[in-house]
């Protein structure tokens, strides 16, 4: 299988591995360029209209249009709020991680167009809390950019001001789901909060704000540079442009690799990350992350593109924060489902009861089944715990709880349930 | 108590931020890496630092994971054994150090989530500097160099020293 990886946001990190996040390094290959022309239009609107038009969808998860996010700031009410989203925690996915190591300087030129575009003049980036090389290169990265008149005070002498606060989190993965990063910025525990009120409308410290995610923000400059129209020419259906997939397992070749979206799961896996150790099959694997629905070794799930609405209408997984796993047939599903369940269960807020009681009786279960210590209704037990959480237990996910967390816990036990069933049922049974 | 430097340090973090109660992690942060954990005094400073009571920042710093309220090692190892680690042998490294370092008043060997190092699983963090494609002997190693001060260690929260 040939593939190809088409690097646009990941060009920079990969053209100057040795100094891709100095200002310097930044500089000599084109960093700012995007944003002194957006400065030099001085047409806010125009940046909007371009974003619109490239079709751009948010990263971290959701994929929810950006520039339909933001449109919904209310008009006139400042100041105004951009919070970026750089808690990445959804398990397997490592890709904003490298963009903040290696490439921070483009991140800070996003961060200043979407400014510039909503009319914000203090941004916020939410810093993974173990991410100590990233906070401290994107620090050190808005520093120069400060002391080079490109972010702070009169930016470039266009009487625009942006201030970026770099804010590091601390250890607790719901803290990526947006409103309850904003919680957290306030300096509470980070527990979602019911909508609406939506951020747009009373976000961070009660203002219009808006949270988007590295990669997101990361792909602006791209966007100014190449035009709305010309982005969307990447890309298939409504899933414009590139991605950034982490694959991991047992894959030869594991990493992140910018792809254009509508490539095949098979041509990423085999093409471009070597194909399974061993020559082995593909048992299952999870294509958006922790959260997301299974998919398995079968020609229609391999073959299947990376696009975001046909995954989910035919086969309700998501591509979601863009992570893939690959497990090989030596790997135990149910072994997989309680280490995800453990982390659900770990990481609930514990703000809703279907939640925070469902994710520990789900992970209890799992490992006893993956232990040899199942019951012959356990299966049963469980779909009926994630019907509490999510009642229908399919996608599109409805939710008794404010956020996705709890959903996100169900997407494996769905998943045992649709495609490893009568494994599932066997070793209940062979173990009462 | 912040020495006065970090004292200086905490009141520009403060200032940096529309309402003071936001630079309660922060600060936590730089507690941290003053005193090798985040102590009860630390806290109350804090609380008077931002103007709300200990008891308020108590119950946002409990939240979070890498705030050690109470005395840990100098080194704090991060073994991930999340669902790509759990595959290639993470589980093994964990059980590993925690053996071998059960006793060592210098080691606080802890299981975590995801560390978004999945690309060189299996991955452990030692005060958050990341060290990836371990084996168990690998990562006993790694430990090792930096008791022996043959690698540079961060502070425990993870901060350039």
């Amino acid at each position: 299988v040939t593939a190809t990886e088409t690097r646009i946001v990941t060009r920079r990190l990969h053209d100057r591995p040795d100094d891709s996040w100095t200002l310097d390094g930044a500089l000599a290959s084109g960093a700012y360029d995007a944003w002194r022309g957006v400065l030099a239009a001085a047409d806010p609107a125009g940046v909007q209209e371009q974003v619109k038009l490239s079709g751009l969808r948010g990263r971290g998860g959701a994929g929810f249009p950006t520039a339909q996010k933001w449109s919904f700031l209310p008009a006139g009410v400042y100041p105004r709020y951009l919070v970026v989203n750089a808690d990445e925690g959804e398990p397997s996915t490592f890709k904003d991680r490298m963009l903040l190591e290696r490439d921070p300087h483009q991140l800070l030129e996003g961060v200043a167009i979407a400014a510039y575009a909503i009319g914000c003049n203090l941004a916020f980036v939410y810093v993974r809390g173990e991410f100590a090389l990233g906070y401290e290169r994107l620090v050190r990265a808005r520093d120069d950019a400060v002391a080079k008149g490109l972010l702070g005070r009169d930016v470039l002498g266009s009487g625009f001001d942006l201030e970026v606060v770099v804010h590091r989190g601390a250890g607790a993965y719901i803290c990526g789901e947006e409103t309850a990063l904003i919680e957290s910025l306030e300096g509470e525990r980070g527990m979602p909060r019911i909508r609406p009120p939506f951020p747009a409308i009373e976000g961070l410290y009660a203002k219009p704000t808006v949270v988007n995610n590295v990669e997101t923000l990361s792909t602006l400059p791209h966007i100014v540079r190449m035009g709305g129209e010309e982005y969307a020419k990447l890309g298939v259906g409504r899933s414009t442009g590139t991605r950034i997939f982490s694959v991991s397992g047992h894959v030869r070749r594991p990493g992140n690799y910018e792809v254009e979206l509508g490539m095949s799961f098979r041509d990423l896996i085999d093409g471009i990350a070597g194909g399974v150790r061993e020559d082995r099959a593909v048992k299952f694997f999870i294509p958006g992350g922790a959260s997301s629905q299974w998919l398995t070794g079968r020609d229609e799930h391999l073959d299947a593109p990376l696009d975001m609405d046909f995954v989910q209408q035919t086969f309700g997984v998501m591509l979601g924060s863009g992570a893939v796993m690959v497990y090989d047939e030596t790997t135990d599903p149910l072994l997989v489902a309680w280490r995800l369940a453990k982390f659900f269960a770990h990481e609930s807020c514990g703000k809703c009861t279907p939640c925070r009681e469902g994710t520990g009786w789900i992970e209890k279960v799992l490992y006893r089944l993956a232990h040899g210590l199942g019951r012959p209704d356990d299966l049963d037990l469980l779909l009926d715990v994630g019907d509490n959480i999510s009642p229908g237990l399919d996608a599109p996910f409805t939710q008794t709880t404010i956020c996705p967390l709890g959903p996100s816990a169900v997407s494996a036990v769905v998943s045992l349930h649709k495609y490893f069933r009568d494994d599932v049922l066997a070793r209940a049974g062979a173990a009462v | 108590m912040f020495d006065d430097a970090r004292l200086a340090r905490a009141r520009e973090i403060v200032a940096a931020y529309p309402r003071p109660r936001s630079a309660i992690l922060p600060l936590a942060h730089l507690a941290q890496d003053q005193d090798g954990w985040l102590t009860p005094e630390a806290i109350t400073e804090i609380a008077g630092l931002v103007g709300v009571t200990a008891a308020e920042v108590q119950g946002t710093v409990s939240f979070y994971t890498m705030f050690k309220r109470r005395p840990c090692g100098r080194l704090v190892v991060s073994v991930c054994t999340n669902v790509t680690c759990l595959v290639v042998g993470g589980p093994e490294i964990l059980e590993h150090l925690e053996t071998r370092y059960a006793d060592d008043d210098d080691v606080t060997v802890e299981e975590v989530e995801c560390i978004a190092a999945c690309g060189g699983a299996p991955a452990m963090q030692v005060n958050y500097e990341y060290h990836e494609r371990l084996t168990p002997q690998l990562a006993d190693d790694v430990v090792d160099a930096y008791k022996r001060g043959a690698l540079r260690a961060r502070t425990v929260s993870g901060s350039a020293v």
